[in-house]
């Protein structure tokens, strides 16, 4: 699950995380008020949606009068930005963050990630800030300092001192900075995340170090125990059919194809999709009905994948193993009682095997 | 598994030791269970937010095989376990598989898991893989040409599983039983490429490679947990390259599994 920058900076700022003072807004009258709340000569007013590059987007506004605030905020609120995370359909901008601008001496790329391949939390840093760590990776390897901590202790202040001086921080804001990179490591650890990144960290004029953006993803496996994380969803910025699904015991996400699926394991889901496109198809959804699917869920299954206007036929590929293929059937017969149904195509393969193409 | 003529000797659930559950003993705690049965193997059907603590439980009791089938215990409760059975020294330490998995079968012989059984024959050919439902599609087209398994392991869907392709590598080309070795991967991750590695420098025996995924978009989850492209040679393109420069055949439709593996067995 995916959170908004301002509720990550809140959540970092718990942690002892530095951030700029900033507001939320949700028209350009409150946005233009919260301006004046935070005072200042220089405000910046962001688009809050989840994905990143917003800047590029135009979701990133520098302003220099309560006015230009107003203006800025009016522009972005109701539009839906496209960045290269979104996908062409974009997400619909409905809240802003209104914040004190900063005098930037240095930015700095903070990152926190679960490494699949030394089963730890790992550390990102790098000296080349504000930029797409990717790219950063690619072009320039060695610049990118990696950090992984030993879970059984948890990060040590050594860790972060090690960081610190690679990024040749000056004396004066060492300390500042240790505070910066444990707050998020504890953040990680103790709230179940997937990923922390405060990208930029930033140095002011002044000599402050600050988070200036920051973006966190959780562990939906862990919500069960993080309850007040996952009362940060904004469901306005995903996908209303991946919800549906999710809220029914299905794991289904949308595609642009015209071949619906429905399928059972998310192996023999992703396999088939890709014989379909294979054979010259494009397969409108990966969906897996999961273990011990009733017929009411399969029937279900059905409407979900029929609520996507683009379907023209559907696929069902059952391989019973905790699954029964009577209920399956009962579902499919369920379904198709359903007038809405019989515009389709409709092709069933059951068990025990794939299609031989 | 009874039914398969697996020897379940009996069950763990606190609070509800000295009772008995389908004519087997209950008792409280995994260290009981080893005492008084001398279990050796367990699976693990708790519920995900206490599962990572039955697993520990089982690994303390000395269990030396463990299955575990729960889906959604969270990947930090998975760093956890995987930590905690590093006290124990390699060859005393419990092989864990999954979770999220459909569990391990020999067939013939035994069988942890919630796997349909009679979709296996018993033979030469090892199986691994993340996939529950796409071993099963291996092995039903293997016993439809008569083609058996020595055993089929399911490491499971999860970003952090208890042991990976490598690990069953290993195993497989130490054992007498396997001849040659399926490996079905998917997207996200670096296990496949590690294991592409160990075929290329340590493994004698053919090794037959399947990668799902190929049409899923990057940043999406697929279903699992761990089928998500974070990073790159986390593609199912990028695996299957890598997969093939490290000398292992791998088939693009997985309605080839079976006629595929018949060829390597030939050529053997």
């Amino acid at each position: 699950m995916d959170i908004h920058e301002y509720q990550a900076k809140a959540l970092l700022a718990e942690f002892g995380m530095p951030i700029p003072m900033g507001e939320l807004a949700y028209s350009p009258e409150q946005a233009a008020y919260r301006a004046k709340e935070i005072g200042g000569e220089k405000w910046v007013v962001k688009a809050q949606i989840h994905s990143g590059a917003c800047g590029k987007a135009g979701g990133v506004k520098v302003c220099d009068s309560e006015n230009e605030v107003y203006e800025a905020a009016n522009e972005m609120l109701g539009k839906r930005l496209v960045t290269h995370q979104t996908g062409p359909q974009g997400k619909l901008v409905n809240r802003l963050y209104i914040e004190e601008g900063m005098p930037i001496a240095r930015e700095i790329y903070l990152g926190f990630l679960l490494d699949r391949a030394t089963e730890r939390i790992m550390v990102v840093a790098s000296a080349a800030g504000g930029m797409d760590i990717e790219e950063v990776a690619e072009k320039d390897p060695d610049s990118i300092i990696r950090i992984g901590i030993e879970s059984a202790v948890g990060m040590q202040a050594f860790e972060a001192r090690e960081i610190v001086f690679k990024l040749g921080i000056e004396p004066a804001q060492v300390s500042q900075a240790i505070t910066a990179i444990l707050a998020c490591y504890r953040a990680f650890s103790e709230l179940d995340a997937t990923m922390v990144e405060v990208n930029p960290l930033i140095v002011t004029d002044d000599g402050r170090i600050l988070a200036l953006d920051a973006k966190m993803g959780f562990d939906d496996n862990a919500l069960f125990r993080r309850q007040a994380i996952a009362e940060l969803r904004d469901k306005s910025q995903e996908d209303p059919r991946e919800m549906m699904a999710a809220d029914r015991g299905l794991s289904y996400v949308g595609l642009d194809g015209n071949i619906g699926c429905i399928i059972n394991g998310a192996g023999l889901a992703m396999a088939t999709m890709d014989m379909i496109k294979h054979c010259g198809g494009e397969p409108a959804n990966f969906l897996d009905i999961g273990g011990g699917a009733s017929p009411e869920r399969v029937a279900k299954a059905f409407n979900l994948v029929l609520s996507d206007d683009n379907v023209e036929a559907i696929l069902v590929n059952i391989f019973a193993g905790i699954n029964r293929c009577d209920w399956v059937a009962e579902g499919v017969v369920q379904a198709m009682k359903k007038p809405q149904s019989l515009y389709r195509a409709l092709l069933v393969v059951l068990v025990p095997s794939m299609p031989t193409i | 598994m009874i039914n398969y003529g697996t020897n379940i000797v009996g069950g763990v659930t606190p609070g509800k030791g000295g009772e008995t559950h389908l004519d087997r003993p209950v008792f409280d705690t995994v260290k009981d269970a080893v005492k008084h049965t001398g279990a050796e193997a367990s699976i693990v059907f708790v519920p995900p937010p206490f599962a990572a603590d039955a697993i520990m439980e089982a690994a303390d009791a000395g269990i030396r095989f463990c299955v575990s089938v729960t889906d959604g215990v969270p990947a930090q409760d998975m760093i956890r376990v995987k930590r905690y059975m590093r006290r124990y020294k390699k060859d005393e330490r419990m092989c864990l598989t999954g979770p999220n998995c459909a569990g391990t079968i020999s067939p013939g012989k035994a069988m942890l898991g919630i796997m349909p059984g009679h979709i296996y024959s018993q033979g030469n050919i090892g199986i691994i893989g993340r996939s529950g439902t796409l071993g099963y599609e291996a092995a039903s087209q293997m016993k439809a040409l008569g083609i058996g398994v020595s055993t089929s392991v399911g490491i499971g869907g999860d970003p952090i599983n208890g042991s990976s392709f490598l690990d069953h590598l290993q195993r497989f080309e130490e054992d007498d039983e396997t001849d040659a070795v399926i490996m079905i991967g998917e997207i996200g991750g670096p296990q496949e490429a590690q294991a592409a590695a160990f075929v290329r420098d340590h493994m004698k025996k053919p090794v037959l490679g399947y990668i799902a995924g190929l049409t899923a978009p990057k940043g999406r989850r697929m279903g699992h947990a761990g089928a998500i492209v974070s990073s790159s040679g986390e593609s199912a393109a990028e695996k299957v390259e890598i997969l093939r420069d490290c000398g292992v055949r791998v088939i693009v439709r997985p309605s080839e599994f079976g006629s595929e593996i018949a060829d390597v067995l030939a050529k053997l």
